[in-house]
């Protein structure tokens, strides 16, 4: 029968939430961070004292009190160069994220919608672009268009759009199967508007899913561009040069190295965790 | 048409050796084109304006292909489908788009015809909007209002809604338009038995009510026998039977409608649901 009496569900805390609430708690933290860089930083990040090198962090013996995660190798304060190089990731993983979905995405709108040629020129351009191995042809791409983080931006576009190609073509795919298509024809709607009005809106989680994990593979790629000193000029704080400084020093100041790399592997863990979380949030049905 | 054939009632729909293939994939060979599955092979029939046509037979018979065809979702191979006097077979989208309003469907399954992520009002709405016949809120509500739903389902999902509720926001979207034509497809096949009848009935009358030509394809000869005025039976893409409802369950003409008919389920669908 008709039930006429209905009140939409209150958002409610759960325990699942916390896969959502968990990385987001750390990226807001970053971007905090990051924003407030100059209020934070207790140090110039780019500040050298000789004097003070290699001091370890606060909880071992030796450590000075105004430098709480030690210094490196020229006596720069790593703490600084970490919140410092919270700025750098998070614009390079915003922006490349953003730039390769939005190109990545509307060619696998497109492949997966309007399918015939336009499906089999974008799949062969995918299948080409997969043989290359994806960082070898990021560094080659740098060393050619030069470096610094246009180029940076720009290299992980060029290289990662096919995830989100391939991943939103089988997605259309599905969703162009679907009567809701067919009711869209029947009920007036040109082709491009069914796409933008009707199958967006089902695939569009898919997409925020995979702008929340390449955000993550963007802070990725940018460390390892740093590290092989192809991003950015390596004076400038990124946990990338960081780490590749650090290197050197693991033996006598492993802080140097490692607490870059935890930031790293969180942040990069809390995109690819936020996306999943995201998604299901997102999702009408699973919610 | 000076035919000597010429049906009582005006046909809205004029079908004539209607042809429709497709590419069995399953048998492509490895080099070349797949072989062609004839679906319909050679269908002539008119659906006379006003009334409610049943089109019935096995799955795979081609009833849904027909269908299809009405509505012009699939274009024949071959052959004349004249709606209103004028050869829509071989039509292209652009120039299909404005008698569109005139040809609804309601779909067999009403989870996959209602995009997900739109409200009811919106699916309501939106074709209407696109045909300059409204398209407003209230709009919606009025046609929500003509198949039984209170306000309050204007804003919820589909997924929030019975099976039965769905299927009624199908028939709100499809006569929003004041159509000429509606196919419903099995459109009560997924359905509990209650809700069946209901929708039924509510199809009924609103096709009385706005004086609409209806094709009702179904599997399920009990339900024709109760809703529609004619009958046409497909077996194997071909007219096997056809005529008004009373005269085909009387006197069937061949085996296949014996046999659909000995499938009907007893006990049977009572008469006064409908009234």
């Amino acid at each position: 029968m008709v039930d006429a009496t209905y009140s939409p569900r209150p958002m409610r805390f759960k325990i699942r939430n916390l896969r959502l609430w968990l990385p987001l708690l750390w990226i807001v933290t970053l971007i905090i961070a990051a924003v407030f860089a100059p209020i934070f930083a207790p140090h110039d990040p780019l500040a050298q004292d000789l004097m003070l090198e290699r001091l370890p962090p606060f909880f071992i013996d030796g450590s000075e009190p105004g430098h709480l995660l030690g210094t490196d190798s020229l006596g720069r304060d790593v703490l600084s160069r970490m919140i410092y190089g919270a700025r750098i990731a998070l614009f390079v993983s915003v922006i490349a994220a953003f730039s390769t979905g939005i190109f990545g995405s509307t060619l696998g709108l497109i492949a997966g919608y309007y399918g015939g040629w336009w499906d089999r020129v974008i799949s062969r351009l995918v299948d080409i672009w997969m043989a290359f191995p994806p960082v070898l042809f990021a560094v080659l791409l740098v060393a050619v268009i030069g470096t610094g983080l246009t180029s940076v931006i720009f290299a992980i576009a060029l290289i990662d759009w096919t995830r989100f190609a391939r991943v939103i073509r089988a997605e259309t795919m599905v969703q162009a199967q679907m009567d809701y298509v067919d009711s869209a024809r029947i009920g007036g709607a040109r082709r491009m508007a069914t796409l933008l009005s009707e199958i967006l809106p089902n695939v569009l989680p898919s997409i925020i899913a995979l702008l929340a994990l390449e955000m993550g593979i963007a802070v990725i790629v940018e460390a390892i561009l740093s590290f092989v000193n192809l991003s950015i000029s390596s004076d400038d704080p990124t946990w990338g040069s960081m780490i590749s400084e650090g290197r050197g020093a693991i033996h006598f100041a492993w802080w140097v190295l490692l607490f870059p790399l935890i930031a790293l592997f969180l942040t990069v863990l809390s995109f690819s965790t936020l996306g999943e979380g995201l998604k299901k949030q997102f999702d009408p049905v699973l919610k | 048409m000076t035919d000597v054939m010429t049906p009582p009632q005006p046909a809205l729909f004029s079908i004539k050796d209607l042809h429709l293939s497709f590419p069995d994939r399953a048998h492509r060979p490895l080099f070349g084109t797949a072989p062609r599955i004839e679906v319909l092979k050679g269908l002539t029939l008119d659906l006379p304006e006003g009334r409610i046509t049943g089109i019935v037979g096995e799955s795979g018979s081609g009833k849904s292909t027909l269908g299809r065809v009405l509505v012009r979702l699939l274009a024949p191979d071959a052959g004349q489908v004249t709606f209103d006097g004028k050869d829509i077979g071989t039509l292209d989208e652009d120039a299909l788009r404005p008698l569109r309003r005139d040809l609804q469907m309601i779909f067999q399954d009403p989870m996959s015809s209602l995009n997900p992520r739109h409200k009811v009002w919106r699916i309501i709405a939106q074709p209407m909007k696109r045909y300059r016949r409204g398209g407003t809120r209230a709009d919606a509500l009025k046609a929500l209002e003509k198949v039984g739903l209170p306000e309050s389902f204007a804003d919820r999902y589909p997924h929030e809604l019975s099976g039965g509720q769905r299927q009624r926001v199908g028939i709100a979207r499809a006569i929003a338009l004041e159509p000429r034509f509606i196919l419903a497809d099995e459109i009560v096949s997924g359905l509990d038995v209650s809700s069946q009848a209901q929708v039924l009935s509510l199809l009924k009358t609103l096709a009385k009510d706005m004086g609409l030509t209806v094709a009702f394809i179904s599997h399920d000869l009990s339900v024709i026998r109760h809703l529609c005025d004619d009958v046409i039976v497909l077996n194997h893409g071909e007219i096997v039977d056809s005529g008004p409802v009373q005269t085909v369950f009387e006197h069937p003409k061949s085996d296949i409608t014996k046999a659909l008919l000995d499938a009907i389920p007893r006990p049977e669908i009572n008469d006064s649901w409908f009234d």
